[in-house]
């Protein structure tokens, strides 16, 4: 009963982030808009039993990627968004991407394996703790572990070399 | 925790994506548009999760943490390309970086 | 009625977030009395004393003036952001003061849910960080909104300074989770015997406390310096100093606003020595063994109140006059009076928990206070420098030699 109504408010939040994105005129309201999505979002990773998860999108991309984004907008004093003419191709790619929803949904109401996911078949009642997911992630996929460490470095040198003034 | 559907948080990241799409595809600011990236990034992430406690299993998890450490990464690299932008060419609209159009 | 009989947990949540929000309002005014008149001492003057006796009603005095001055809002500030700065700081941070534990969890209501601490979370020092990593959004909408120069200066640094010393922050807190093996903060504290997970319990040689801070102590010093500069103060302050920048990102704000960012201040000094003494004080634990003479410890608590009550008592009589004597007449009854409660023994050892590790806080407070006093501030760069260039490779480098530590030599971990 209250998972049922925290999920409608969470996603109702979501939801409510992502359109104000879309609509604000000013950067800066649309990125506290998708600050609040990634809020929302952590909450139902913590309703879905993986709290290393949510505490990892708090931290990391709320806390830390999103600040990125409000300092450039501070820094750059970016305007207010233009309203120009849109392109033409937009509105028969929406119209498309409408019709793969449906199909998806219509898949996952109507084919065995759809219907079993949808029920939550076989779904675990406790939830992922830190100890499992850590020995996952370093005996199991140490290597892209290993490799997105290395991004990460590349990443840095990178924004380094491109955003410093030229000697 | 199992009382609702995974269906319903399959729908929330389908809704969620679609919302980004249309904010890549109508919005003229490139940091907006940039967030829009990471808004299907995060519904992406929605998915992977829900999946992974459907199916029992820890993987999608991990993936998820990989997700959120190459965005990290990405929307670095993205924002200092966007900086050198602003400095160079002084405007943030996308419609006037057509250095490239014939 | 059946409401409260059907959702136990959540009215006793509710009940426990009332009282904890009381206490920890009242803790941050007297927060600010205690900073004002250990600063005074230290240089040699006397701080707050007319407005109540020994000026204890100050921080009324603070709030009424707070209350009623003009809010005067700039004409071209971003509305949004303007309002929500101060209001996400406060509640940011009030709201890590809920994954806190107070005491040991063997205390319980009579439905079975402990009383120390709202929330048992299995990731509670996790969520802790991500709520001080949130706040990094109070400073820097603040400066932005404000729309004027000094605010957004003053922003840009003070938020710049926060996220660089959040990464050593959490560093140096790493070793002591490979100690401990856990981040459940009742774990860390009091372990439970599994295989892997020791807490701070017990004494080696029979008198100095197994507390982390011991082995962990270069961890400790760079945690400190890291939460100094985390929450802006003194002396890593320079974007919030007045003779700097105006006052920084909180310059366009008045009244009310601008005593929200105060209390955001202390209420992060608060939570950031909070969990310097979960890790590395030993958080409710008792310095002293539990043997022999050391009994008698249970006491201490009402010693300390009585002792309070009898200087009051003094004072009343040989140095107050007028209002002030009544007001530390009523200080006086209300400490002899907890003082003697105290003195029996299922309260006693009940209130245990919560007097060692208020104690504690109060120490690490004070020392923040002191250094206030003492210290000139460093310059922006070299704040900034010291940072990335010492602290965060110094405590990188107690994570690694820790963990080689704990592979090489398993039993140390044991004791």
């Amino acid at each position: 009963m209250i998972a049922i109504l925290l999920f409608m408010v969470c996603a109702a939040l979501a939801v409510a982030g992502a359109v104000t994105l879309i609509w604000a005129k000013e950067p800066i309201h649309s990125a506290l808009a998708l600050v609040l999505v990634m809020v929302a979002l952590a909450v139902l990773y913590l309703l879905l039993g993986a709290p290393f998860i949510a505490a990892v999108q708090i931290i990391v991309y709320a806390g830390a990627i999103m600040v990125l984004f409000v300092f450039v907008i501070m820094l750059l004093n970016a305007g207010v968004e233009e309203r120009t003419n849109f392109s033409k191709l937009a509105i028969p790619g929406v119209v498309l991407a409408f019709v793969l929803l449906l199909e998806i949904a219509h898949w996952m109401f109507h084919s065995a394996i759809g219907r079993a996911l949808a029920n939550g078949a076989n779904a675990p009642t406790t939830e992922a703790s830190t100890y499992d997911l850590s020995e996952m992630l370093f005996k199991q996929y140490l290597f892209p572990f290993e490799a997105t460490s290395i991004l990460i470095l590349i990443a840095v040198l990178g924004a380094w070399v491109l955003a410093r003034r030229e000697p | 925790m199992s009382a609702i559907p995974i269906s319903w948080y399959l729908v929330l990241s389908a809704v969620l994506f679609g919302l980004g799409v249309v904010a890549f595809v109508f919005k003229r600011h490139i940091i907006t548009i940039f967030m829009s990236i990471e808004l299907m990034l995060n519904a992406v992430n929605l998915a992977f999760v829900a999946f992974a406690r459907a199916r029992g299993a820890l993987d999608g998890l991990v993936f998820v943490f990989f997700v959120i450490v190459v965005a990290a990464a990405e929307s670095a690299v993205g924002l200092a390309i966007v900086i050198m932008l602003a400095q160079n060419r002084q405007s943030m609209n996308v419609e006037r970086e057509n250095l490239l159009k014939l | 009625m059946e409401f409260i009989s059907q959702h136990p947990i959540l009215v006793a949540a509710v009940v426990k977030i009332a009282v904890l929000l009381f206490i920890v309002m009242t803790a941050l005014a007297y927060l600010t009395w205690l900073e004002r008149k250990a600063i005074a001492h230290i240089q040699s003057r006397w701080g707050p004393y007319n407005v109540g006796a020994h000026g204890l009603l100050q921080p009324l005095a603070d709030g009424i003036k707070f209350l009623f001055k003009e809010d005067v809002t700039p004409p071209a500030a971003d509305k949004l952001a303007y309002l929500l700065a101060p209001f996400l700081a406060l509640a940011l941070g009030l709201s890590a003061i809920a994954l806190i534990p107070f005491g040991p969890p063997s205390v319980r209501f009579p439905n079975g849910e402990q009383i120390f601490s709202v929330v048992d979370i299995n990731i509670g020092l996790l969520l802790l960080f991500a709520i001080t990593s949130m706040g990094v959004y109070g400073v820097a909408l603040a400066g932005w909104s404000s729309n004027s120069k000094y605010p957004l200066l003053g922003g840009l640094r003070s938020s710049a300074q926060m996220i660089s010393y959040e990464v050593s922050l959490t560093v140096s807190v790493v070793g002591v989770i490979l100690l401990a093996g856990t981040l459940n903060f009742n774990e860390i504290i009091a372990g439970n015997g599994q295989p892997g997970q020791f807490g701070q319990t017990g004494h080696w040689f029979h008198f100095i406390p197994r507390w982390y801070i011991f082995p962990q102590i270069i961890g400790f010093l760079c945690y400190l310096t890291s939460a100094i500069a985390e929450t802006n103060r003194v002396p890593f302050d320079l974007p919030e100093a007045e003779t700097e920048l105006v006052a920084g990102f909180h310059t366009e704000y008045s009244s009310f606003k601008f005593a929200m960012f105060f209390m955001a201040e202390y209420a992060n000094m608060i939570t950031v020595s909070c969990l310097a003494t979960i890790l590395f004080l030993g958080g409710w634990l008792s310095p002293f063994p539990d043997t022999g003479i050391w009994h008698y410890q249970i006491f201490l608590p009402s010693a300390g109140l009585l002792a309070l009550a009898a200087y009051c008592a003094w004072n009343t009589v040989s140095e107050m006059r007028g209002i002030a004597r009544l007001q530390l007449g009523v200080v006086t009854l209300l400490a002899g009076g907890g003082g003697l409660i105290c003195l029996y023994r299922p309260i006693a050892e009940g209130v245990q928990g919560p007097f060692w590790f208020t104690t504690k806080i109060l120490a690490i407070l004070f020392f923040y206070i002191w250094m206030r006093a003492t210290l000139p501030r460093f310059r922006y760069d070299q704040l900034m420098s010291f940072g990335w260039k010492l602290v965060l490779p110094v405590s990188l480098a107690n994570l690694v030699i820790t963990a080689l530590v704990i592979i090489l030599w398993p039993h140390l971990r044991h004791g």
